[in-house]
């Protein structure tokens, strides 16, 4: 890796946890006018797998989908003006939080409904396998959407025609409040997923930099046609399931458990590879991003009535 | 309303056959355009209307799948964003309940959520099915359910001509379309135009002139009118029979001239009437500014229970012409003792081999 893939990197994770903070410090004034389930803590994965992409690669997402809609190139106005339910949201304001889209980054929309963008890939990786290109999607998804039947219909098709598909799963071990323990029968996802002749690589720890290289040759094994493959990835919600707080006082999980998540936050560790000058610049950068796409939502107007029945159906 | 005209090169072909050279030509039109299910591909190749396309397309375009309804249809809806026209089949429309979820959720919102960015051009083929013992779970008519959902269209066709006309709109459009058929039609010959043709949403046809009472019949009750028809002629009683078609958009313009004629309307539904079509097409009407002096309104449709497999009830469980018949002279003649048609007339009536075009 060079100087330039780790400022990269740097910029792409700093980005996300700036715009999330900016967000949840935005969040009481109710400019925003959408839920919102925050990826603090979570922007490793998103931003490890997104590196190994292409650009003419396809991700698609949930509606914990900020980290990736950024990590994959989406626009921060559109973003930001989506949020603030703007006629130049992403979605004409139409989708907030949960659906960011952005086409032209090839950032497919993200889903509210739990594991239905599982089988959306598979869709379009039939698309991309029949058009030759080796290109391919990646699929997010967290820990609670292997357990929706869906899932297990989608990984066999999947499988069955070696379809260009890597799947991600950002295992947070809760489901909104519920821990694994108690929806597992079975704690090891990877025993399951190997049934469908799927390979599987790990990471325990959210190394961006190992997330990278696993996602790197599971994505050239995927291009050269030997079908789909499965990263699991740990990782730590650090907020609310929704909403921009904290939540250790809710009593289901403890600040201790955070801790070493946040010791080895890739933010900090990335950052502390840079050159002081370099990081600084790259952060002015980001604050200057952030406040420009705030005065670029703030001044966008809200959508007129006519647009409550624009594109219902598509002409 | 639209007409359909007398087709100059039309041959008589079975509602299957037409279904099935509906999807050839589109397929040799557009090669975006494939369709799979379960049992696509078999020697029984969905009733003969999925016959030959594999070994024409192949593999790749014609295909069976795993059981796996939810999934699969989440893979056309991927599949038609990426700018593929999936056609998706399902042997008995009860197995579209597994696939509400996409349909609904992620289909229907998919061009609207997304501030128009993409779309979801796909097409559900689900089939009814009657008789036979088709029972509880092989004869259930859900085309409303979905036809309550913004986003999605829902064609019915209830002849030969109209199944291949809709089956092309449907899958040359740009939105989801559930494409309900029903298995007694698919013997049912009419003349088909050999070259491709659209029948395009939201027009209802006149199927017969009439002027004593307005008979709308969906899908498989549309032949049932057109039979009751005939048997309300030998009583003296004008009907209109009035086809849908497309089930939403609705178009109740045609229906609502027809009322504003004949100041009575019956809607026959091939389904459950509570919430349903039958629902719909009446409040329309009785909304609408064009009947000031009002009209009578009446619906008929399956028996509001779970349809038995045994025949003796399952008779009772669905509307037939001599039902509708009594149903209509009742309306006509509200003073006059009820009347039914001749049972053996009746008796023919229902078990002639219907053929169209109308």
């Amino acid at each position: 890796m060079t100087d330039q893939d780790f400022a990269r990197l740097y910029r792409s994770l700093k980005l996300i946890r700036r715009v999330e903070e900016r967000v949840a410090e935005i969040y009481p004034s109710d400019k925003i006018k959408s839920p919102v389930h925050l990826s603090i803590g979570q922007e490793a994965v998103s931003v490890g797998v997104c590196d190994a992409l292409n650009p003419d690669d396809y991700a698609i997402g949930t509606y914990r989908g900020h980290a990736l809609y950024l990590a994959k190139g989406g626009s921060l106005n559109g973003f930001m003006a989506e949020l603030f339910g703007k006629i130049d949201g992403c979605a004409r304001g139409k989708g907030g939080s949960m659906h960011m889209i952005d086409t032209a980054a090839r950032m497919l929309g993200c889903s509210a409904v739990v594991a239905t963008n599982i089988p959306i890939a598979l869709g379009y990786a039939w698309k991309l396998k029949r058009e030759g290109k080796q290109r391919a999607i990646a699929c997010f998804f967290g820990d609670g959407a292997t357990e929706e039947g869906v899932f297990y219909e989608s990984l066999n098709f999947a499988s069955l025609h070696k379809l260009p598909v890597l799947f991600v799963c950002e295992n947070n071990a809760l489901a909104i409040h519920t821990p694994l323990e108690t929806r597992w029968a079975h704690h090891d996802i990877a025993d399951r997923v190997r049934g469908f002749g799927i390979p599987v690589h790990g990471n325990r720890d959210m190394d961006v930099l190992a997330i990278r290289e696993i996602a790197t040759e599971a994505l050239a094994g995927i291009r050269a046609g030997n079908g789909p493959v499965f990263m699991e990835c740990h990782t730590y919600r650090w907020r609310q399931h929704v909403g921009p707080n904290e939540d250790f006082d809710a009593g289901y999980r403890s600040r201790d458990e955070m801790r070493k998540w946040v010791e080895s936050d890739q933010v900090e560790r990335i950052g502390a590879m840079l050159g002081a000058g370099e990081k600084e610049a790259i952060d002015a950068d980001i604050e200057n991003r952030i406040v420009q796409s705030v005065a670029f939502a703030d001044e966008s107007p809200f959508p007129g009535p006519q647009e409550l029945m624009t594109h219902v159906y598509a002409e | 309303m639209s007409t359909q005209s007398e087709p100059a090169n039309g041959r008589l072909l079975s509602y299957a056959d037409a279904l099935r050279e509906a999807v050839d030509q589109e397929m040799a039109r557009d090669e975006n355009v494939f369709t799979f299910g379960i049992d696509v591909d078999d020697h029984v190749a969905i009733q003969g209307t999925t016959r030959g396309l594999r070994e024409r397309y192949g593999a790749g375009r014609v295909f069976s799948t795993p059981l796996s309804e939810d999934a699969m249809t989440g893979f056309a809806v991927g599949a038609a964003m990426a700018g593929m026209r999936p056609i998706h089949v399902h042997i008995r429309q009860d197995f579209l309940l597994l696939c509400m979820n996409q349909m609904i959720n992620m289909a229907a919102k998919t061009h609207y959520m997304y501030g128009g960015l993409l779309k979801a051009p796909l097409v559900e083929r689900a089939i009814i099915g009657k008789s036979w013992g088709q029972g509880p779970q092989h004869s259930q008519a859900l085309y409303s359910l979905f036809a309550h959902i913004p986003g999605l269209k829902v064609v019915a066709p209830s002849n030969a001509s109209d199944a291949k006309g809709c089956m092309i709109a449907a899958i040359r459009d740009d939105n989801p379309v559930v494409f309900t058929e029903h298995r007694l039609l698919y013997y049912a010959e009419a003349f088909v135009p050999e070259e491709p043709f659209e029948v395009l949403p939201g027009r209802s046809r006149v199927c017969t002139e009439g002027t004593d009472v307005t008979l709308v019949g969906i899908s498989n009750m549309v032949p049932e009118c057109l039979r009751t028809a005939e048997l309300l002629a030998d009583a003296g009683i004008s009907a209109e029979v009035i086809d849908p078609i497309w089930l939403r958009p609705l178009d109740t313009d045609t229906i609502i001239a027809s009322v504003a004629k004949t100041g009575r309307l019956l809607v026959v539904d091939n389904a459950w009437t509570a919430c349903g079509m039958s629902a719909e097409i009446l409040a329309c009407v009785a909304e609408s500014d064009a009947l000031a002096g009002g009209a009578q309104l009446a619906r008929m449709g399956f028996a509001p229970t779970t349809c038995p497999t045994t025949p003796t009830i399952e008779e009772d469980f669905y509307p037939n012409p001599a039902t509708i018949a009594s149903k209509v002279y009742s309306m006509v003649k509200p003073g006059a003792d009820a009347w039914a048609p001749d049972p053996e007339k009746a008796k023919l009536a229902y078990q002639k081999q219907f053929k169209g075009p109308f």
